[in-house]
């Protein structure tokens, strides 16, 4: 099992790699007569006199680096990352490729609208395809990725509260087991947040529910399956209580890969959702982004979304920059679009056979979380028995009480073994948690690698735990100490910095 | 029925006997029988694509688009058609990178911790600051994100804004802000510069002590805004942040504006590395200047810092400064900002060290010098400089009373100007911005100057 190494360069800084001037990239200076023209035009103080302080290599060495470094780098295509809440799922290469056409990478935003029918096209009918997995009447992908959708149907929310003279409702419900972003999306919008619990089952809890409905209630922010991996049970009574308190719901599609083409969330009562584009429908998570999102609304709300928006006259598709009472633009341009075209490749691949994805990763999730549950030091807290949709959440608090092993000795231990740590400490309702989410495109072997690896580290966690708390070695840097570089005095966020600190010490 | 993206599809009845199930729907139990789909969804094209199939549908929609650059386009308006180099695109098609998540477990992401905090580096010091976060989506959102921080910073409402800003990041800028009683206020240019009028800033400033006072550089019509200095100088006075929009494909030939005391610059990728897109994906750029840490606790985004492993015998790389992010602080967030841009981040920092600073600075003059042949070109074919006393610089807005006509003649031949300024500023509605970018030989724009002058000879 122990047979994995990652690699390690010890590559230095891109400014350390070579101090000689040299070139990367030839640049023509075929007009420098005009040149001279130009700066003879400025003002004293306005041209940059000195050279930047920037590195000067060659092609090769620029390569090199880059490359070195990629390479102590783990993504999707090397093995299992089983984060969950992130659908770490395989990124489909043709769609890769058919989205880097220069078609469409070349296209400048301002090209007229009869210029780009085809790409307009293929957002009008991606933005039809989401409305139809939804159950909404409308979808924009003006979004840039999952938090900035919702920030925009917060904003939505509240601009439909303000148009009917309902100011008052300042208040957003949130139940703890939400993912930080929807907090954090409802203050910006202006919402107070209301904090409910989870109760023994999973689901949001009712009671807390109902009390905390009244008439400064805006709405409620709901992720289903939660971030437990659990269906909310009363999803249609939670959506018609919310109702009648006149607040609306806004739906949080990161989870929507277990039950995609099976349930709707329109159907459920939600009133706008957002989807992560880079989640369910296959656009790669690019290290952080850039993902893409959408934001999709129903009813009342449908003529609340960002413009614009591509609509279709029957003769010809265009960018429709007459919607009623849209909040207004949330991003430039349109949004996303080269890995929204990705998604759409995915989409037209698949086809109604996307419900497999709903199966297969819902399969998966609770094939591994059988092999685990029976593990000793693992703990479900919420919702036993119940099926799990994309993924789950174990507790290893009594593994740490025993032994003194916790989530995160566990996740660097699993690095040590050739696999991604999955989401740890998240929900911050499960303690020491892992939230694990295998998706539609693991293997079963992996799975099943997966749940020998948990088992041979807990019973390590046992006998040896020094042995579990030394990981991960095989790693390209070993564990770092994420508390040392967060001290005010250490906070160090440039080469600069670094060489300053490093002078004085 | 199985897929090969799906592997476990194939031996679906294994894992169903483990679970002890006879069908997939028990999985389903729990959700109420009203809300299951009967039907499958109607999506896709009936059934699966092979990858041939999905290859052809899709070059058929491609073929719909009917633009077709005779020359490198001519279009402006933020963003630009510039060069992308090949090793950016290598670099970016490693799937070690692309198919990696944020890097929460460091230890084996290593690269892509390093990349940003060199990215975060190089950026720095194009303009002159002590921190930049490891990207925003983009421009317009980074300048929103950085409205939001100034009023945090300064607990002021007030935002000071010109009108030759990006107007859609105007628009961005009153979405993001307004509703949460953040007042935008609007400064108009001078109609001989093109540059901000600066009585009128000094009034607006002076009148509504606001949070921050946001100037771009080159504006909107492409003029270079020469009185920085000044202009901070001003915003400074009365205790509001100085912030600047620059796009960094610049700071090799202008002085850094951290230099010329901005306390907030904003800028978008498109031009380093990131490309056009169809105006997305790029990364947004957010930085600080911070003597005094007042601005660091309340910056948006990610962070990549330096420390020391446990043992104390080696030094890598990791998110820090995390307690300012929405998974810790959650309402109390600075921003709920989650998936970022890093990629985009990652092929600047590619592009940025191929250019070196020779590189950058070449690249700069060379775009600037082919302003200047632009201007006297066009001039001389018979349009006339809405700002004739501005210095331009990438991008010109031109004059004539046929502008439209102009731009459709030449889109005829395959010649993209624009986009027209009407579409944004009613009282420049005969006015149309050409855009001129290192790709652009003299031939391209004598091609395009004869052309001009062609047209307005004998329709005009
Ligand atoms: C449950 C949930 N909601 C929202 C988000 C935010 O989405 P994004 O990262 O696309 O902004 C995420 C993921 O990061 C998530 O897991």
């Amino acid at each position: 099992m122990r047979n994995f190494r990652q690699a390690k360069w010890s590559e230095p800084l891109v400014y350390e790699v070579s101090r000689d001037r040299k070139e990367g990239v030839l640049i023509d200076s075929e007009f420098r007569d005009y040149t001279v023209k130009f700066f003879n035009k400025l003002p004293e103080g306005v041209a940059r006199r000195e050279l930047l302080p920037i590195p000067s290599l060659s092609e090769v060495e620029v390569i090199r680096h880059f490359m070195r470094l990629s390479q102590m780098s783990y993504g999707v295509d090397f093995g299992p990352v089983p984060l969950g809440s992130c659908t770490m799922k395989y990124n489909p290469k043709i769609c890769e490729e058919l989205s880097g056409d220069r078609e469409i990478t070349e296209a400048h935003p301002y090209l007229d609208d009869d210029s780009v029918q085809g790409i307009l096209e293929v957002i009008y009918i991606l933005q039809k395809w989401l409305s139809e997995l939804v159950g909404m009447d409308v979808c924009s992908i003006q979004t840039p990725a999952g938090s900035a959708g919702e920030f925009t149907g917060a904003l939505m929310i509240k601009k439909y509260h303000v148009d009917r003279g309902e100011n008052q409702r300042d208040e957003m419900i949130v139940p703890d087991s939400a993912h930080g972003s929807n907090p954090a999306s409802a203050v910006m919008a202006g919402f107070k947040v209301v904090r409910i619990p989870t109760d023994s089952r999973g689901n949001t809890d009712l009671e807390a529910l109902r009390a905390a409905l009244n008439r400064k209630t805006a709405g409620i922010m709901l992720t289903n399956p939660n971030t437990l991996g659990l269906f909310e049970e009363y999803i249609i009574d939670i959506a018609r209580e919310v109702h009648n308190a006149g607040g609306l719901l806004y739906y949080d599609g990161a989870n929507l890969n277990g039950i995609v083409g099976y349930v709707r969330p329109g159907d459920m009562g939600f009133d706008v959702a957002h989807l992560n584009l880079h989640k369910t429908f296959a656009a790669p998570h690019g290290g952080g982004g850039p993902g893409a999102g959408a934001i999709c609304a129903r009813g009342v709300l449908t003529d609340y979304v960002p413009v614009p928006i591509v609509d279709y006259d029957g003769r010809k598709y265009y960018l429709k920059y007459d919607v009623p009472k849209t909040i207004g633009r949330i991003s430039w341009f349109y949004g996303n679009i080269v890995p929204a075209v990705k998604s759409f490749l995915y989409i037209a691949t698949l086809g109604p056979q996307i419900r497999e994805v709903a199966e297969i990763s819902t399969l998966n999730t609770n094939y591994l979380l059988k092999k685990l549950s029976s593990l000793s030091g693992v703990d479900l807290v919420y919702g036993y028995g119940r099926w799990r949709k994309h993924e789950f959440v174990v507790s290893f608090e009594k593994l740490y009480k025993e032994t003194g092993v916790g989530a995160e000795d566990v996740a660097k231990a699993l690095l040590d073994r050739g696999l991604h740590a999955p989401t740890i400490l998240f929900p911050l309702i499960v303690p020491e948690a892992h939230m694990i989410e295998v998706t539609e495109t693991e293997t079963k072997e992996n799975l099943d690698r997966l749940a020998e690896a948990y088992k041979e580290i807990i019973a390590t966690a046992h006998t040896d735990p020094a042995e579990i708390k030394k990981s991960p070695r095989d790693t390209s840097i070993e564990r770092l100490d994420t508390v040392y570089g967060n001290l005010p005095k250490n906070v160090v966020l440039t080469y600069r910095s670094l060489v300053k600190k490093k002078r004085e010490t | 029925m199985p897929h090969p993206w799906i592997p476990n599809s194939y031996v679906k009845s294994e894992l169903m006997k483990e679970l002890g199930i006879s069908s997939i729907l028990e999985l389903f139990r729990d959700i109420p029988r009203e809300l299951l789909l009967m039907e499958y969804p109607r999506v896709g094209y009936g059934s699966p694509l092979t990858e041939y199939q999905l290859t052809r549908v899709f070059s058929e929609l491609m073929k719909k688009n009917t633009y077709s650059y005779k020359l490198p386009p001519f279009l402006g308006g933020g963003v630009c058609f510039h060069y992308v180099p090949s090793v950016v695109r290598h670099i970016a098609g490693r799937s070690e990178l692309y198919t990696a998540y944020t890097p929460y477990q460091p230890e084996v992401a290593q690269g892509i911790t390093q990349a940003l905090f060199e990215y975060q580096s190089l950026v720095a010091d194009l303009y002159g600051v002590d921190v930049v976060n490891a990207s925003l989506y983009n421009g317009s959102t980074a300048l929103a994100e950085a409205i939001r921080m100034a009023v945090r910073v300064t607990g002021r409402r007030n935002i000071v804004l010109p009108r030759s800003l990006h107007p859609e990041i105007v628009e961005v800028a009153r979405t993001w802000s307004e509703p949460v009683g953040i007042s935008i206020h609007l400064v108009d240019y001078d109609s001989e510069t093109g540059r901000v009028d600066l009585s009128k800033l000094e009034d607006c400033v002076r009148k509504n002590k606001p949070a921050a006072v946001f100037i771009q550089t080159p504006n909107f019509f492409g003029i270079v805004e020469v009185e920085l200095r000044k202009i901070f100088e001003i915003a400074h006075e009365v205790g509001s942040l100085a912030a600047v929009y620059e796009d960094p494909i610049f700071t090799g030939i202008l002085e850094a504006p951290g230099r010329l005391g901005a306390d907030i610059v904003i800028g978008d990728t498109s031009s380093i590395g990131s490309g056009l897109n169809f105006g997305g994906p790029s990364a947004g750029i957010l930085g600080i200047r911070d003597p005094e840490e007042k601005l660091l606790r309340q910056l948006p985004g990610r962070l990549i810092g330096y420390t020391k492993t446990v043992s104390g015998e080696d030094w890598g790389y990791v998110m820090v400064l995390q307690t300012r992010e929405q998974h810790i602080r959650r309402e109390r967030a600075t921003s709920n900002i989650t998936t970022n841009s890093a990629l985009e981040a990652i092929k600047a920092a590619v592009y940025l060290t191929l250019l070196g600073s020779e590189g950058l600075r070449k690249l700069g003059e060379a775009i600037a010098g082919r302003t200047e042949f632009l201007v006297e070109k066009l001039v001389d074919a018979g349009l006339e400089l809405t700002f004739s006393r501005g210095t331009h610089l990438r991008e010109v807005l031109f004059k004539h009373s046929k502008m439209a006509e102009l731009r459709s003649f030449l889109k005829e031949q395959g010649i993209y100007i624009g986009p027209l300024a009407g579409r944004f500023y009613s009282e420049l509605s005969d006015c149309g911005l050409v855009c001129v970018t290192e790709t652009h030989s003299k031939q391209d724009i004598e091609t395009l100057s004869n052309l001009v002058r062609e047209f307005l000879q004998v329709r005009a």
